[in-house]
């Protein structure tokens, strides 16, 4: 609390006393940089209120340590190079020099003095920042001021209709009605959920007595709301999108080797799975040998998880699948066998605990689209890639020798063979095919979730679902399929919560599937064994 | 596609008057005999220093193991004879355990944590009524009902909306696993009023009978015993009758069965529902004995085990799935004390190693045209016939 109120009676100070601009000298320097903290604020206060272009850097220094002090000088050493806190000019470090500390209370002040200082920068970047900042915080009467000169100050339309709405969020209080009124009307072109609540303080018992200004605030509380619900049913929709990728980039690899080959591999999830390990090792690989572009771990983690899923998928197509072509359900065990030594072996391999897989910096993070709504980089990029991988898959089957081949070997293995088709490398192939599609949807959850030994087990369920809604044999059916329950499976959560969501699109999938036994898109054929 | 299930063994011809042979019926015999007399005069009678005694921890887990062998000979019904793999077989055994479990956490009473007459989890919940699914849990007959109906009416209506929409092979497979996904879920819940992750424990009485004493303990394993027994030769006089051969004729060409006049929902259905109601029974006798009951019981991982104890031991025999069920739950015990980290390889290996070599399973491998017995009788006389 007391570090607020410092905080804001530096803002305050800026406001109050913007004065001519001072250069910063060496006596004030050492009076922020050393002594006792209370002293150090107040002449920290001091010289925001006085104003000086050098001083925003010298709080900066301070506030990433790089000031020193050394008798009556003070130094900021950047990047090695010394210079003079008061001049500006170059100068050497005098030996016997002492760090700068700072305790939480100091350092609360230098960042306030800092925001403060910004919100004036002739920089229209700077400024948005500040303004950001500050509307981080809860505002009250004492950030008024403030607020009051800056918008005045500003020329940026943007930026100043947001001080103008941060001044109104202030001014609703206030003990003259007309501004109140004003800023009712100004609020409704909020579309932050904290002026809904503020706004519905407002009309609560305690708040406002007067009946014109009540109607304008409930108005405004209407329309700030109709807002914010257009931002939830649209986060909902975001989300059920980006679970719906997931569902797609899981499922592809199980359209390929279950829809195209009929073979139902119950370690699918095993293989996505290792594809997120490799990311991982990949991960380490990278901050161990080449930390300078740790950023791009992702993308060389795509290729390598590829490659990997498909080399397991090849082993187990060679010593196990291939004999078991044809029969369904003993594949389903056997492939179930498989997945619990996987996982077994991973448990031995990494540890039965998760292992920790960093987003990059170019992954974390978001776009605020309003404030309920943020739209996290990693989901945005999952979405892409797995667009790329829908697009990708799409093509190879439709327009290429191999594809074909697929095609051909899925649609009439004799005749295929009869050609002069090698089908037993076409499974193969299909196969770990699929399974390097299942190591890139790997890649892709090892940057949204958990990376443990059972991730593959958690998806496993819902893509089978996704597949058989789909109806086997073509891609078409599993895109529709994956978005179409993803999208589903968030719209219940919000109504009904997680676990009855889960249960209410089972039910839908178990009535669905009475109306269309093949899926949404059936195969069309004569045989009446489906 | 040709998904035909290779018929694990040849049809049963069906039999007139008695259902077993001379030596199967002494079979039944000797192990009601060993399980109604022999191991409780091993286990209660016997001197714990005799080399004939039967030690407790032994008993309960044979005990446990002929919970799961009925589960085994259910699904051998439905997978085996019927040729519907069922991956949620393990939910059936769940809540006929948890239907057995809520009249167990009645008869607790207060002597639980907090000295109250509702059960622990429920005072913890701030519960201050039963929930409406507890409405009958205090009587022990409308208890023992529900262990039958809740698993057969959630088989029925689960079963009638998948059959009548022709949902097989694989499909119905994954179907049943997404239903077993979802009830873990459910169950997993505080607020379904079954105890959350912790589920059911501390038990202390059955009938106002406490439950740990030695002779309860062997009245229980009697019981299981017997019902064990009496399954098997219900599932026998099933197999051997019209209904089912009919169940097998649907196993092996569904289509002709349909262009013969039958309807194979109301087959399918009703072995479903039985398989399920068996299954009930069987989780329902192994609460008591555990002392245990929670929602890992439903994990999907828990239903496909199952599945391998019935193919282990023999699909489409009605011995092989109780040897399955006997051999991977033994091999488990034995495997989790001597080497932990490598039951789930052994696990696995079995499952593939099953499918891949051995369809038959252990009993194929035995019995058969080309089992040992029949090789043996080969090498001796110049006949070759087979034991079936």
């Amino acid at each position: 609390m007391l570090r607020k109120v410092v905080r804001w009676g530096v803002l305050a100070l800026a406001f109050a006393m913007p004065g001519a601009s001072f250069a910063l000298n060496a006596e004030q320097a050492l009076a922020i940089a050393a002594g006792d903290n209370d002293l150090r604020i107040v002449a920290l206060n001091a010289a925001v209120a006085r104003g000086d272009e050098r001083l925003a850097a010298f709080v900066q220094a301070m506030l990433d340590d790089e000031v020193k002090v050394a008798g009556p000088r003070v130094f900021i050493v950047h990047d090695g190079k010394t210079t003079d806190a008061a001049t500006g000019a170059a100068a050497t470090l005098p030996d016997g020099a002492e760090d700068v500390t700072n305790n939480n209370r100091t350092r609360g002040a230098l960042e306030a003095a800092l925001a403060g200082l910004r919100v004036f920068s002739p920089d229209v970047g700077v400024r948005r920042t500040a303004i950001a900042e500050l509307a981080k915080v809860s505002l009250d009467d004492r950030q008024l001021p403030l607020v009051e000169k800056a918008f005045a100050a500003e020329t940026d339309p943007a930026l100043k209709s947001q001080l103008e709405r941060m001044r109104s969020t202030m001014l609703v209080t206030s003990s003259d009605r007309g501004k109140r009124l004003a800023a009712a009307g100004d609020l409704a072109g909020s579309n932050q959920s904290a002026v809904a609540s503020l706004l519905q303080e407002r009309l609560g018992p305690s708040g406002e007595a007067d009946p014109e200004v009540r109607a304008a605030l409930q108005q405004a509380l209407t329309t700030v709301r109709a807002r914010l619900a257009w931002g939830e049913k649209l986060a909902v929709v975001f989300t059920g999108i980006s679970l719906g990728s997931v569902l797609l980039l899981v499922a592809l690899g199980l359209a390929i080797t279950y829809g195209l080959m009929g073979v139902i591999n119950m370690a699918h999830g095993e293989l996505m799975m290792i594809g997120a390990y490799t990311t991982y090792v990949v991960q380490n690989l990278f901050r161990q040998y080449l930390p300078g572009i740790f950023d791009a771990y992702v993308i060389a983690a795509i290729p390598a998880a590829f490659l990997v899923s498909a080399l397991v998928g090849a082993v187990l197509e060679r010593g196990v699948i291939r004999f078991l072509y044809g029969r369904p359900l003993e594949t389903l065990l056997a492939t179930w066998g498989i997945s619990l030594v996987l996982q077994q072996s991973v448990r031995s391999l990494f540890g039965a605990q998760n292992v920790p897989v960093e987003n990059p910096n170019w992954l974390s993070g978001g776009v605020e689209v309003m404030s309920n709504l943020v739209l996290p980089y990693n989901r945005i990029a999952i979405i892409a890639f797995a667009m790329i991988v829908l697009g990708g898959v799409a093509l190879l089957i439709a327009k290429t020798r191999f594809g074909l081949f697929i095609r051909g070997v899925t649609q009439n293995r004799r005749m295929a063979s009869c050609v002069g088709v090698d089908t037993a490398r076409i499974d193969m192939l299909a196969f770990s095919f699929g399974a390097g599609i299942a190591g890139l949807g790997g890649v892709a959850l090892s940057q949204i979730g958990n990376v443990g030994p059972d991730l593959g087990q958690s998806y496993i369920v819902d893509s089978f679902l996704v597949v058989v809604v789909g109806g086997v044999g073509q891609l078409a059916g599993t895109v529709v399929a994956a978005v179409g329950l993803g999208v589903l499976n968030k719209l219940f959560e919000g109504l009904a919560g997680a676990v009855l969501a889960k249960i209410a699109v089972l039910v839908i999938i178990v009535v669905f599937i009475q109306r269309k036994p093949s899926g949404l898109f059936a195969m069309k054929g004569r045989s009446a064994e489906a | 596609m040709s998904a035909v299930l290779t018929p694990p063994s040849v049809a049963l011809v069906p039999r007139r008057g008695l259902l077993l042979g001379i030596r199967g019926w002494a079979g039944v015999t000797i192990a009601l005999a060993v399980v109604a007399v022999i191991v409780p005069i091993a286990n209660l009678l016997v001197p714990g220093d005799s080399v004939f005694h039967l030690s407790d921890y032994a008993v309960q887990l044979v005990a446990k193991i002929m919970c799961y062998a009925m589960c085994a000979l259910a699904m051998d019904l439905i997978w085996g004879y019927t040729g519907i793999l069922s991956l949620g077989h393990g939910v059936f055994f769940a809540l006929g355990g948890y239907a057995m479990g809520m009249y167990l956490m009645r008869q607790i009473g207060s002597d639980g944590q907090y000295r109250l007459p509702m059960p622990d989890f429920m005072v913890f919940l701030n519960w201050k009524e039963f929930p409406w699914h507890w409405a009958v849990s205090d009587s022990f007959v409308a208890q023992m009902l529900l262990v039958v109906l809740a698993p057969g009416l959630l088989a029925f209506v689960f079963g009638f909306f998948a059959f009548r929409s022709r949902i097989k092979g694989v499909y119905f497979s994954i179907i049943t696993q997404a239903m077993t996904f979802a009830m873990m879920l459910l169950f997993f819940r505080n607020e379904t009023g079954f105890g959350g992750n912790n589920g059911f424990t501390d038990f202390k009485r059955i009938l106002g009978m406490p439950l740990a004493t030695p002779s309860m303990r062997m009245t229980l394993f009697v019981i299981t015993g017997c019902t064990l027994i009496a399954f098997f030769l219900m599932a026998r006089a099933i197999v051997e009758s019209k209904f089912g051969r009919v169940l097998q004729a649907i196993r092996d060409a569904e289509s002709r069965v349909m262009f013969t006049g039958y309807d194979p929902l109301r087959y399918k259905l009703a072995i479903w529902t039985l398989s399920a109601a068996m299954c009930g029974i069987a989780g329902a006798l192994y609460v008591p004995q555990v002392g245990i009951i929670n929602p890992s019981e439903m994990t999907p991982a828990a239903s496909i085990e199952i599945a391998i104890w019935t193919a282990v031991g023999g699909r489409a025999t009605l011995i092989g799935p109780i040897v399955g069920a006997f051999f991977v739950n033994g091999m488990k015990s034995w495997f989790t004390q001597a080497f932990p980290e490598f039951w789930l390889y052994a696990l696995g290996a079995m499952f593939i190693a099953v499918t891949l070599f051995l369809p038959q399973g252990i009993v194929g491998l035995v019995r058969g045209p080309d089992g040992v017995l029949a090789r043996l009788r080969r090498s001796t006389r110049r006949e070759g016939g087979s034991a079936s």
